[in-house]
């Protein structure tokens, strides 16, 4: 058995959130009453899509569109993508979306009543290099109200999806910003029981990312799946 | 270090959609053709009409004409399609063998963190000693079983919560 055939580890207690989670109120007839069934990781599970950025092509500012910029304030995002073990996650493709800088989605469902900005479009993908490094320019979305309570809105974040290096590895999560009095009060932040992996999804602001004169940076490192250190088979192997 | 913690896709992953990727032959893959479709509902059988929906498949091999992943939005039905190659067996734990499969991830407003499940095929002989459908209770099985409704058009709904729950897998 290879290296790479080696299970996915389960997510430790507590840092992924429950969806029964009724404070969210979306999640009321959409979370599953049944038990997970627990099946072992084959070659379905352990493999998963590759994609290359010659038939995925990147798009790494998106705070400009046909030359001309977005309303807002520009920022940088950098961070790395690793494993559990500290590993960098290479080549993986990284897909973001997000509202604009007055909280608005380009999208026909999206009705708040907040401007629309025709060289915002909200969309970017980009790509891991060979240390798990990732980086793009955008600028900072706008908090928006939604429907789950009296008076809701939802924090600034850039919405995240990532596929890692097999199917039981995807990711879909989203990035907040530092000292956002929002995130107190957001059921979707706060759906998460272990206090210190919610704070992981709160991006740190770097003077070292950011450019003077030009954009303010933030750091926003995520972290996949490991694999098992010790599979039975490795037991096995020692012994030929 | 621990996994990062999941958050919900959200009503406005749309601006991601590219709807060429629910043709998983569309740069030119060989083999069977098959529709596989569906839809999704929630526990108030009412269709979910923001769900993305993701299969991925570990047969055939996936590589340069083959990615093995799609991804599907629903519509006002709640209905998701995909156009892809039908798979055939692959090993399992051991010396097994699985029957032919897609993995099936539904995501959308509402779910935390994503729903993992399996789409098998009806009729298939394999499906009989299949290491993880042996692992579902048999009187919920079916809730992974496509069905064949016209040649080469399998079909499968997927039902979040209710008396007609899908099994959903912990992987």
């Amino acid at each position: 058995m290879s290296f790479i055939d080696k299970p996915f580890r389960d997510y430790a207690p507590g840092t992924q959130p429950d969806n029964d989670s009724p404070a969210y109120k979306s999640t009321v007839l959409r979370h599953p009453a049944q038990p997970r069934v627990k099946i072992p990781q084959t070659v379905t599970e352990l493999a998963g899509p590759r994609f290359s950025p010659e038939k995925f092509p990147p798009t790494d500012n998106i705070a400009v569109n046909k030359g001309k910029e977005a309303l807002g304030e520009r920022i940088i995002v950098e961070g790395r993508v690793l494993d559990e073990d500290g590993r960098p996650v290479p080549h993986t493709m990284v897909e973001i979306w997000q509202a604009n800088a007055a909280g608005r989605y380009n999208h026909e469902r999206d009705q708040h009543d907040a401007p629309l900005d025709p060289d915002f479009k909200g969309i970017g993908r980009v790509f891991t290099d060979a240390d798990g490094a990732y980086r793009f320019i955008s600028i900072k979305p706008g908090a928006y109200p939604w429907g789950n309570h009296a008076n809701a809105w939802r924090p600034n974040h850039i919405h995240f999806s990532l596929f890692g290096p097999g199917y039981a590895t995807r990711l879909i999560t989203q990035m907040y910003f530092p000292g956002d009095p929002l995130l107190a009060l957001d059921p979707i932040f706060l759906a998460t029981a272990d206090e210190a992996a919610r704070n992981r999804l709160v991006s740190v602001f770097d003077l070292s990312i950011t450019q003077p004169n030009w954009a303010l940076g933030y750091r926003f490192d995520i972290c996949l799946r490991g694999r098992n250190a010790t599979p039975m088979e490795d037991a096995d192997a020692h012994h030929h | 270090m621990h996994t990062t913690t999941s958050q919900t896709i959200g009503p406005y992953w749309h601006l991601l959609e590219d709807k060429s990727w629910a043709d998983l032959t569309r740069f030119g893959a060989a083999g069977e053709v098959i529709t596989v479709e569906g839809h999704v509902f929630d526990g108030a059988g009412a269709p979910l009409t923001d769900a993305c929906v993701e299969i991925w498949q570990s047969s055939p091999e996936a590589g340069d004409d083959f990615t093995g992943f799609g991804r599907s939005a629903t519509d006002s039905a709640g209905h998701f399609t995909f156009k892809t190659i039908k798979p055939g067996p692959v090993p399992g734990p051991g010396n097994t063998l699985q029957a032919p499969h897609l993995a099936v991830t539904v995501l959308a407003r509402g779910l935390l963190i994503h729903l993992t499940t399996r789409l098998y095929f009806e009729g298939e002989a394999a499906n009989e000693n299949d290491p993880i459908l042996g692992l579902v209770e048999a009187p919920r099985r079916g809730t992974l079983l496509a069905r064949e409704t016209s040649a080469g058009v399998w079909h499968l709904d997927i039902h979040l919560q209710g008396d007609a729950e899908t099994v959903f897998f912990e992987i």
